[in-house]
C-alpha cells in the first residue's frame, strides 16, 4: 500500500445544526491518497450528515470542504461529483428494469449525442470489472442480480466514472462473508490504483481489517482519530460508546418442552423476495433458535408466519399440541408471542402517538388497559411509565410523542412493551440494527434473561456475529429455504457463510427427490 | 429553498404564521372590495355586523353553522383515519330523503317516536351510502376520493328523479319540491319565539360524543392508529379494513345529521337546493379545525360567520356575494399554508 501525504479529501471543522440539535460539532476528518479512512459511530453520531454535506445534499453551517486542496461551493450536489467523489450507498439507488450496462451510464453520456458509444462503454466496463475482480454480466437486468451483484454494479458505476475517492456507506450489512472478503479484496486494488477510500460501518472487526486509519464520531463530534495498527477492537468501542462495553455472557440453554413449531411451512413470493418453501422449525423453552442469512432471503415471510400476519399457504403452525386454524397478529399476541418487529420506525411504532399509546399498541383491547371499548388511560401511563422505567427509556416524559425518541430508546420501549407481557415465545426480528453497542448489549441481554426464565426466542439476524453470538440453536435461509440445524459452536462463520450463499440446499434436495 | 421540520415548536411559532393568515385574509378581501367600487376600510365592520352584530344575525349564523358542524365533523373523522371522504354532499342528502320519507305522516307512530326514528334511519342511510366506497376501497382498492366525489353527482341525481317523480309535492304547484313535514317530525325551537332550533343543540351535542370518542375509545385509537401508519397498525393486530369501515360508516352518518337538521329543522320540505354545498365546506371547516372535532364548531362558526356577513355586506357596500366565497378560499389557503408554517421552517440555501 503506498502511501504520500497527499490530501485527497479534507473536511476542515464542518458544523451543522438543525434546530437545537447539533448534528455536527466542528468535525474535520481528511483522507490521503491511497488510505482507506474507517468512519465509526453509533447511529445518529452525525456520519450520515457529514456525508450529505461532502454532497452538498446540505450546507454546512460553518467549515470548508477540500477536494485535491480545492474548496468546493457549498450547497452544490454535482461539485463533489465532478471533483472526482463517489458514494456506494447502503441502499442502492440502481433502476431494476435497466440492465448492468445502462445502469452504469446512466448520466454520464450526454443524450444530445447521435451515438451511446454502447461498444465502447461495454469494453470499458469489461475492462474495469476485470481490473478490479468485480464480475458482472453487462446485459443482466439489475432486477435479476443478487444483493452482493448490485453492490458491485454500483461500485463499478463510481469507478467508470473516474472516481478518485470512493465512499462506501455500511456496505458490508447485506453480505455474506465470502462476498466481504471479495469486496475487501477489490477495495485494496482499488488503493493500489491510487483512489482514497472511506469505509463508514459499525462493524469493529471489518474496521480493523481494511482500513489504514480509524475516525470515531460521537454525539456529532469527532471522539477520536488513530491509526488502526495502534488500536484494537475494545479501545474503538470504547471511544465509540464513551465507556467500556462489554457483550453480555452467554450461560448454557437449558432447552424445554416445544412452544411453536412450523411444519413444513410455505408461504407465496412477494415480488422478488421468495417465501418459505416447506420450512419445519421448532421453538423450545428455554433456547434462542437464531436464523442467520442475507436479506431478502425468506426471513420476512418467516416473521409473518410466527408474528401472525400470514397464514402459510401449505403446512402447519402448531401451538401447545394443537394447530393453529385463524391467525391475526392479536391472537399471536394473546397466545403469548412476544413480537420486536425489523422496523422500529414503520412497523413497530407511531411516530405521532406518545409512549403511552405506542407501550399499549399490541394490547389495548386487553382488560388490564380497556374496558368495554372505553381506555383506561390511567393504568395505560402507568404502564408505560413503569417500561420507561425499568428499561431505561431516555425521554422527557410519557407523554412525548415517540418520534422524538433515539432509535435505542425507541427498542427499550418496543422491548418493555412486548417483555412485560410476559411471553413464552420472542420473536425478534433485526432487534439491534441500527442501535449503538450500549443498546446492542441492552437489548441482547434482555433477550438472554428471558430466555433463562425460560421463553423461546426466534431471533432472525443478518448480522451473523449476532447469531453466533446469541444462539443455541442456529438455522440458516437461504432463497426461502432452510439448512439443518446446527448446534452452538458447530459451524465456524465461514461454514454457515457458504450456507448463506445457497450452497448445500443442492445436495440437499438430491437427497429428498 | 427547502422545508426543515421543527420538532418542538415554540408558541409564538404556533399562534403567528395563523394570526397573519387571517390578517393577510382581511387585507385581501379588502382589496377586491376596493376593486368592486366599495370602502375598503369598512368591510369588516359590516361583516362582522352582519354576522354577529344583533340577535338576529348572530342567530342565523348559529343556523348556517348546524350543518357545517356536522359536514365538518363527517370529514374530521374520516380524514383523522385518512379514509377521504369527499362524499358529505350525498350522504346529506341521503339523511335529507330519509327525513322526508319517514316524516311526512306515513308512518303511524306516537308522535314522541317519530323523530327520534327519523335521526336513527337518517344515520343508518348516510353510513350506507359511505358504506359503498367503503367497501371497495378496502376489497379492491378503489380510490374513495374518486367514488365517493362521484357519488354526490349520481345521488343529487336520484334525488332530482324521486322530486320529479314519487316525492314530488302534489300541492307544490308543479315545483320539484316534497310534501312537508307533519309537526311531530319537525325540530322544535331552542327557545321560543327565537329562530334557532335543535339540530344546533344535537351538532354540538355530537362535537362532544366525537370528541370523546376520539380520545377516550378503543375505536378512537384504532382510528387514529391507522390514520398516523396503516402498517404499524397492521402489525400491532389493529383490524385495518374493519377500522376503516365503521370509519366510514360514522362519518357518513354524520353527514346525514346535516341533512336531516336542515329539513326537519329549518327548510320543512326537500328540495334540490338543500345545500349550498355544505357537503363541500364541511371539508373547509375540518381542516381549519385541524381535524379536532370541538375546533370544528369553531371553525363552523367562523365559516358561517363569514357567508352570513359577507352577504349582508354585499348587500349594503353593493358588492358581489362571490366576495364570500373568495373570502373562504383564501382564508382556507392561507391557513393551510400558515399551519404547515407552524411546523416547518423555510430554510434558504
Amino acid at each position: 500500500m503506498s502511501k504520500d501525504a497527499v490530501e485527497a479529501l479534507s473536511l476542515s471543522a464542518i458544523t451543522k445544526r438543525f434546530g437545537e440539535l447539533t448534528a455536527n460539532d466542528a468535525v474535520s476528518l481528511s483522507v490521503r491518497v491511497g488510505e482507506v479512512v474507517a468512519l465509526l459511530g453509533e447511529n445518529g453520531a452525525g456520519k450520515t450528515t457529514l456525508m450529505n454535506i461532502l454532497f452538498g445534499q446540505y450546507t454546512a453551517d460553518s467549515g470548508t470542504v477540500r477536494v485535491f486542496g480545492d474548496t468546493l461551493p457549498p450547497g452544490n450536489s454535482r461539485a463533489a461529483l465532478d471533483a472526482g467523489v463517489g458514494m456506494v450507498h447502503q441502499h442502492f439507488t440502481l433502476a431494476d428494469n435497466l440492465t448492468v450496462q445502462e445502469n452504469i451510464t446512466l448520466g454520464v453520456h450526454s443524450l444530445m449525442k447521435p451515438s451511446l458509444g454502447r461498444a465502447a462503454a461495454k469494453a470499458r466496463i469489461a475492462a474495469l470489472s476485470k481490473k478490479f475482480h468485480l464480475a458482472v454480466a453487462p446485459d443482466a437486468r439489475v432486477g435479476t442480480l443478487s444483493v452482493g451483484e448490485r453492490q458491485r454494479v454500483e461500485i463499478l458505476k463510481a469507478l467508470y466514472r473516474d472516481v478518485r475517492i470512493l465512499i462506501l456507506d455500511e456496505p458490508t450489512a447485506v453480505l455474506t462473508p465470502q462476498e466481504t472478503d471479495d469486496l475487501f479484496a477489490t477495495l485494496r486494488l482499488a488503493i493500489e490504483e491510487g483512489l482514497s477510500i472511506i469505509f463508514i460501518s459499525h462493524k469493529l472487526h471489518e474496521v480493523m481489517a481494511i482500513s489504514d486509519r480509524v475516525v470515531v464520531l460521537r454525539h456529532g463530534k469527532v471522539a477520536g482519530g488513530v491509526d488502526t495498527k495502534d488500536t484494537d477492537k475494545n479501545a474503538l468501542a470504547a471511544m465509540m460508546m464513551g465507556t467500556d462495553a462489554t457483550a453480555p455472557e452467554v450461560s448454557p440453554a437449558k432447552p424445554g418442552a416445544p412452544l411453536l413449531a412450523l411444519h413444513n411451512v410455505t408461504t407465496v413470493d412477494v415480488g422478488s423476495v421468495p417465501g418459505l418453501k416447506s420450512v419445519s422449525l421448532t421453538l423450545k423453552a428455554g433456547q434462542v433458535v437464531g436464523l442467520a442469512g442475507v436479506s431478502g432471503n425468506g426471513q420476512a415471510a418467516m416473521a409473518d408466519v410466527v408474528g401472525g400476519l400470514l397464514y402459510p399457504k401449505d403446512g402447519q403452525v402448531v401451538m401447545g399440541g394443537e394447530t393453529v386454524q385463524s391467525w391475526t397478529p392479536r391472537i399471536a399476541v394473546q397466545s403469548g408471542i412476544a413480537r420486536i418487529p425489523e422496523d422500529r420506525h414503520k412497523t413497530g411504532t407511531i411516530a405521532d402517538f406518545d409512549l403511552v399509546e405506542n407501550a399499549i399498541l399490541e394490547r389495548y383491547k386487553s382488560p388490564e388497559f380497556s374496558n368495554g371499548g372505553w381506555l383506561n388511560w390511567r393504568k395505560s401511563r402507568a404502564f408505560a411509565d413503569g417500561i420507561i422505567d425499568k428499561y431505561d427509556v431516555r425521554c422527557p416524559g410519557s407523554d412525548t410523542p415517540i418520534r422524538l425518541l433515539s432509535g435505542g430508546n425507541m427498542q427499550k420501549l418496543i422491548l418493555g412493551r412486548v417483555i412485560e407481557a410476559n411471553p413464552q415465545i420472542i420473536l425478534a426480528n433485526q432487534p439491534v440494527r441500527g442501535l449503538d453497542i450500549g443498546a446492542v448489549n441492552y437489548v441482547h441481554s434482555q433477550l438472554l434473561a428471558a430466555r433463562d426464565r425460560g421463553a423461546a426466542v426466534l431471533l432472525i439476524s443478518e448480522d451473523l456475529d449476532e447469531v453466533m453470538a446469541l444462539s443455541d440453536v442456529i438455522y440458516v435461509i437461504s432463497d426461502g429455504r432452510l439448512s439443518p440445524e446446527f448446534k452452538r459452536g458447530e459451524m465456524t462463520p465461514a461454514q454457515l457463510g457458504l450456507w448463506m450463499a445457497g450452497q448445500g440446499f443442492e445436495t440437499d434436495s438430491v437427497h429428498a427427490s | 429553498m427547502r422545508l426543515e421540520p421543527i420538532k418542538n415548536p415554540t408558541l409564538a411559532r404556533k399562534l403567528v404564521p395563523p394570526a397573519i393568515a387571517l390578517i393577510s385574509t382581511i387585507v385581501i378581501a379588502s382589496l377586491l372590495a376596493m376593486v368592486a367600487g366599495a370602502n375598503p376600510f369598512s368591510i369588516i365592520g359590516l361583516i362582522l355586523k352582519g354576522s354577529f352584530g344583533s340577535q338576529f344575525a348572530i342567530l342565523e349564523t348559529l343556523n348556517r353553522a348546524t350543518p357545517l358542524i356536522f359536514t365538518g365533523l363527517a370529514v374530521a373523522v374520516a380524514f383523522r383515519a385518512k379514509f377521504w371522504n369527499i362524499g358529505a354532499e350525498a350522504q346529506l342528502y341521503a339523511g335529507a330523503l330519509m327525513t322526508v320519507l319517514l316524516g311526512t305522516g306515513v308512518l303511524p307512530w306516537p308522535s314522541f317516536a317519530i323523530l327520534p326514528l327519523i335521526i336513527v334511519v337518517s344515520i343508518l342511510a348516510g353510513a350506507i351510502v359511505l358504506l359503498v366506497p367503503a367497501l371497495l376501497k378496502t376489497r379492491f382498492g378503489v380510490d374513495e376520493v374518486v367514488t365517493t366525489l362521484l357519488f354526490n353527482f349520481i345521488f343529487l341525481l336520484f334525488v332530482s328523479m324521486l322530486l320529479e317523480g314519487v316525492l314530488k309535492d302534489p300541492m307544490g304547484m308543479g315545483w320539484p319540491k316534497s310534501a312537508r313535514l307533519i309537526p311531530e317530525a319537525r325540530l322544535p325551537r331552542i327557545v321560543d319565539g327565537l329562530r334557532l332550533h335543535w339540530g344546533f343543540g344535537l351538532a354540538i351535542f355530537s362535537a362532544v360524543c366525537i370528541w370523546i370518542i376520539q380520545t377516550r375509545s378503543t375505536l378512537g385509537y384504532e382510528m387514529r392508529a391507522v390514520g398516523l401508519n396503516k402498517d404499524a397498525a397492521a402489525f400491532a393486530g389493529i383490524p385495518v379494513n374493519v377500522v376503516i369501515v365503521k370509519t366510514a360508516l360514522l362519518s357518513g352518518g354524520l353527514a346525514a345529521l346535516a341533512g336531516f337538521s336542515e329539513v326537519a329543522g329549518l327548510k320543512g320540505s326537500l328540495t334540490l337546493d338543500l345545500s349550498p354545498g355544505f357537503g363541500y365546506t364541511g371539508i373547509i371547516v375540518a381542516m381549519l379545525a385541524l381535524l379536532n372535532p370541538l375546533g370544528v364548531i369553531v371553525a363552523a362558526l367562523f365559516v358561517a360567520g363569514v357567508f352570513v356577513g359577507a352577504d349582508s355586506m354585499s348587500r349594503a357596500a353593493d358588492v358581489p356575494t362571490y366576495l364570500a366565497d373568495i373570502m373562504l378560499a383564501t382564508a382556507l389557503l392561507l391557513m393551510v399554508l400558515a399551519i404547515m408554517l407552524t411546523r416547518f421552517r423555510v430554510v434558504r440555501d
